[in-house]
């Protein structure tokens, strides 16, 4: 097929070394010579760092004096630096599309050691860039204005920074919570290391200020279930659980809390150490104040009897025929802060949790030791009076083991030390060991933490705890859970007796972070949580232009870091808003009016709606400002007349004839010059038949 | 030209039904015209020409050859070679010169698959012997031969250089008819002719374009082959499950079929810039396949798009019956894909 440009086009290759990243595998030198040779290659140079601004330089000198009109750049991934270049290319007079950049780093020097093979495949992708650049048209970026609401899903304290940094920039923010409350985690736990500070304290004033906020809709027991549109101008779509409470009449009073008479195990909040009643508030200071009807154990809707809360209600705000709501709102920007799940301890059978009493798992000791919870603070026994004279905290749990999360959750220690401290102070007799494998206690103040808990006497012990047992083999060890260990550091097996065990569970992703991020369409990793568009230099990004993530939902990390990137990703929303509109690709549909026979193919396909049809004409079109250049209907069309720009056929197919030149020339009759496995049909030498 | 002053006319069959020639002789008293305006060098199917006279013209004698049907042998090559020396215009007449047609679809199989398909296991074969033909044969009387069967049939331009094409199994008379007034006014009074390359006597929109029935959102459920329902008359034959190439295809023919209910067969081949035929029409079958909703479990989904996908009996077949000689799949993969 004939790929001829319009223009005769002058084009500079620049092959990168990436440091040694590259040109450790790849044969720099001996491609830029290459790729000097091809057709309509004016300049071809290899460099050490062009992403550097003396790489940068060399492209706008080169454009300037040696008239270029395409660029190549054979480096790293587009992600990375694209935008440099299309830069280099604009600062020089030349617009930034007639700009291709060919991956030779993570496609080609990263994936192999083979230097003849990489270096081969590098002249392949350069070849498909060279060839594809020289059909690139100049394109101009698309403006989008940004919607200044932002949705905000996930009320922990990540979720509650996001909100109340932009509702305080005065901004409109959609607050989205599963949960009757806001709060999260975060409201669970007793005090928070290493300042010790009550964690309910410190989060509670920020908790009402959310529910306060004029610039702050918080959707409380609701759930996103639908999300369309693009940075700037999404739709939501969000489910209003119905809590059976008129929000309008109720006062938050508790009355009808006090007069159920029913109460269930609390699993969620208490994490199963203590009750609540069927219509309740996860706890007090919840927010907002309205309590909520557990369907599923109200006595009313199993057997249609009872009322209580109905009756006792003053100001007649129970309704049991309320129905869950859709809610549709607009926004510009979404921040995920979904946070995380408790790794479930019954997953280690050896340590015998939910088989062996005593043994407890960390959110059940933080809530043992809360003023508020179930047991008034008191450290007690499952049989809920005896106190523990000694007690065992294992860390890692779930955490740092290949048959788990190879990770570390980086929290377990410090609120493992936290523990140790608390049994300290409760109960001043007890002893205390901690079974670690390693101290992780990086963060401002940590390590003095750990030098504190040295001094008050816990016994530190290194080694993955093998077992946690009841059955007893040396006097001394009836009655008592036995944790059998190897000690590290003297490289002895002990077993140590004690009265209570302690798992420090490690955090893991949500477990439907996966539906999670295929409904906001951005990516979950191998672990499930999400991915930022940098590791380093761009944490709480994603590669979804306008979706944003804050704390644990990217991976695990401690309030204070938690707290920074919520407040980061406000402040990158905050940004956007700001400037009031974002440029978008100029990657587009567009439909040859003369050309469309009006078939009508491509017209339920659009996942964006941007497609018409126009009656009377009887052609379909585009609406260019609700494109967004997906492809979907490019690849439909079978009469061929809808172009992607950027994108075109003759771009894609001039790149794969690039990228294939070397099988092309076999084909021809030429020997193979790679040994890509090939059939022996293939190898043999092709006979030449003119008849 | 000749010494009576008038253009040499020339038609040739290669592997072809000889639908191309009827469709000429069915211009009707436009034939007439043909005949006044041009000479007739060389139309085996009409007149008693032989080779030898053709190899006995100088080079370029013939001002337009019409050669039809594709390269499926040595003797179609080494005519196709001939007639390509000795005419200024060389156009690969309706589909098979075009783009491969019917003969093409052999290119899915092997020749040995062919050969033994057509003298060896069939019904209404009895060949105990097992005789197939051979190229050369020892007789008393000498040496016979008969041309080689190639393993890939190929289009004209694969095989020579070609100045234009007409689409179309067979091209529509009036089509015919308006390319030949074009040649005839260029050749008798120097009237520009398109660009080489160009083809002619075809539309440059969809047959959806000239298709009067009535076109709606699609969504597809499955199939129907054209004896399993009668369609609802006025809409969209698509729309209603039944396989229609329109949208992927030339238009030049008036959408005669999809108006008695036929669905397109994609005779007058691929639109401008689209590069397969057939790749084009599956994607956007496969793009408007009711694939079920949203949610839906991926064996589900996989289960609902087999049972639609199946219901579109030899989809090669039927989405490259005319175009497989210039797709990209070229052929079927096999071992012998660098033989002739």
């Amino acid at each position: 097929m004939n790929h001829k440009p319009m223009e005769e086009a002058r084009i500079g290759v620049y092959v990168c070394h990436c440091g040694t990243n590259i040109a450790k595998t790849v044969d720099v030198a001996e491609v830029a010579r290459w790729v000097g040779e091809q057709e309509n290659v004016v300049v071809a140079r290899d460099y050490k760092f062009m992403c550097s601004s003396l790489g940068q330089d060399l492209i706008e000198s080169d454009i300037k004096e040696r008239g270029l009109t395409r660029i190549v750049v054979a480096a790293c991934s587009p992600h990375m630096h694209e935008k440099t270049f299309r830069g280099a290319c604009q600062r020089a007079g030349l617009n930034p599309y007639m700009f291709e950049m060919a991956n030779i780093r993570e496609h080609d020097s990263w994936a192999t050691d083979d230097r003849a093979a990489a270096t081969q495949k590098a002249k392949a992708l350069v070849e498909g860039a060279v060839r594809r650049v020289a059909h690139h048209t100049p394109l101009e970026p698309l403006p989008v204005e940004i919607n200044p609401n932002t949705l905000v899903v996930g009320g922990g304290i990540a979720g509650i920074t996001t909100a109340l940094e932009l509702a305080n920039a005065g901004y409109h923010v959609y607050l989205v919570e599963r949960e009757p409350s806001i709060g999260g985690h975060m409201a669970q736990l007793d005090k928070t290391f290493p300042t010790l500070d009550c964690s309910a304290c410190i989060l509670t004033p920020k908790m009402v200020e959310v529910g306060q906020h004029p610039n702050i809709t918080l959707l409380s027991y609701s759930e996103v279930e639908k999300v369309e549109g693009y940075i700037g101008n999404f739709t939501i779509t969000v489910r209003k659980k119905a809590r059976y409470i008129n929000e309008e009449l109720c006062t938050g009073c508790g009355i009808c809390e006090e007069k159920c008479p029913k109460r269930v195990v609390d699993h969620v909040f208490e994490a199963g150490l203590g009750y609540r009643k069927v219509v309740y508030r996860p706890f007090p200071q919840a927010v907002p104040k309205y309590p909520v009807i557990d369907r599923e154990n109200c006595t009313y809707f199993l057997r249609g009897k009872c009322r209580a809360c109905q009756i006792f209600c003053p100001t007649k705000a129970i309704d049991f025929e309320q129905e869950d709501e859709i809610i549709t709102f607009q926004v510009g920007n979404i921040v995920l802060a979904t946070g995380y799940d408790l790794f479930d301890a019954r997953r280690i059978p050896q340590y015998g949790y939910g088989r062996l009493a005593n043994v407890f798992t960390s959110m059940e000791f933080e809530r043992m030791v809360n003023a508020a919870g179930p047991t008034g603070g008191k450290i007690v026994l499952r049989d809920g009076v005896t106190e523990p004279k000694s007690v065992a905290i294992i860390h890692c749990v779930g955490s740092r083991d290949k048959n788990y999360h190879e990770y570390c959750s980086k929290v377990c220690c410090m609120y493992s030390l936290k523990f140790a401290h608390l049994v300290h102070e409760r109960l001043p007799d007890a002893e205390v060991y901690n079974f670690y494998i390693d101290i992780r206690a990086p963060g401002k103040g940590y390590e003095e933490f750990y030098h504190r808990l040295l001094h008050e006497g816990t016994h530190f012990i290194r080694g993955r705890v093998a077992e946690v047992t009841d059955a007893a083999r040396q006097p001394g060890e009836e009655g008592k859970l036995i944790v059998q260990v190897e000690d590290t550091l003297i490289g002895k097996q002990r077993r140590i007796p004690v009265d209570m065990v302690i798992l420090s569970a490690g955090l893991e992703a949500r477990h439907d972070s996966r539906e999670v991020s295929q409904l906001f369409k951005m990516g979950c990793d191998f672990d499930g949580f999400f991915v930022e568009r940098h590791p380093k230099l761009d944490p709480v990004a994603t590669m979804t232009e306008g979706i944003f993530i804050a704390g644990c939902a990217q991976g695990p990390k401690d309030i204070p870091d938690t707290v920074a990137q919520g407040a980061a990703a406000a402040a990158r929303v905050a940004g956007l808003i700001h400037l009031g509109t974002v440029m978008m690709e100029p990657v587009r549909a567009y439909i040859h009016e003369e050309l469309c026979s009006g078939c009508r193919i491509c017209n339920t396909l659009c996942p964006y709606n941007a497609i018409v049809f126009h009656e009377d004409r009887q052609v379909s079109e585009v609406i260019t400002a609700l494109c967004q250049g997906c492809g979907t209907c490019v690849a439909a069309c079978p009469s061929g007349v809808i172009s992607g720009a950027h994108f075109t056929n003759e771009q894609i197919m001039s790149q794969i004839e690039g990228v294939l030149w070397d099988v092309r020339r076999n084909g021809n009759g030429k020997q193979p010059t790679v040994n890509i496995q090939q059939s022996t049909a293939n190898v043999q030498q092709p006979t030449v038949n003119e008849p | 030209m000749s010494v009576n002053g008038k253009p040499k006319l020339a038609m040739y069959w290669a592997a072809a039904c000889g639908g191309c020639e009827i469709s000429v002789l069915n211009i009707g008293e436009h034939i007439l015209t043909v005949d006044e305006v041009f000479d007739l060098a060389f139309f085996p199917c009409i007149a008693d020409f032989k080779t030898v006279d053709v190899r006995g013209y100088p080079d370029g004698y013939i001002d337009v050859c019409l050669f039809n049907g594709a390269i499926r042998n040595s003797e179609n090559e080494e005519m196709a070679r001939l007639l390509r020396k000795k005419s200024k215009i060389l156009v690969a007449y309706g589909s098979c010169a075009y783009e491969g047609c019917i003969p093409a679809l052999a290119n899915l199989t092997s020749k040995e698959a062919t050969l033994e398909t057509v003298f060896l296991n069939n019904p209404t074969i009895d060949n105990p012997d097992r005789v197939l033909p051979q190229p050369a044969y020892s007789v008393p009387e000498g040496e016979l031969e008969i041309p080689e069967f190639y393993h890939t049939v190929k289009a004209l331009d694969q095989v020579v250089d070609v100045d234009y094409y007409i689409p179309g199994c067979p091209p529509e008379p009036h089509q015919v008819w308006a390319v030949l007034q074009v040649v005839v006014a260029a050749l008798l009074d120097g009237a520009p002719l398109p660009p080489k390359g160009s083809i002619v006597g075809a539309g440059d929109v969809a047959v959806c374009e000239e298709c009067p029935l009535e076109k709606r959102e699609k969504t597809i459920t499955r199939f129907y082959r054209p004896y399993e329902i009668t369609p609802q008359p006025g809409l969209c034959l698509l729309e209603q499950g039944l396989v229609c190439l329109g949208p992927a295809t030339r238009s030049g023919c008036g959408a005669l079929c999809p108006q008695v209910g036929m669905g397109c067969r994609g005779c007058y081949g691929p639109l401008p810039g689209v590069e397969d035929q057939g790749a084009k029409m599956l994607s956007a079958i496969a793009s408007v396949i009711d694939a079920g909703e949203a949610g839906m479990e991926e064996a589900e989904l996989d289960r609902v798009i087999e049972e639609a996908v199946a219901t579109i009996p030899d989809p090669a077949g039927t989405f490259y019956r005319f175009s497989m000689a210039h797709s990209i799949l070229r052929r079927a993969n096999d071992s012998q894909s660098d033989k002739v």
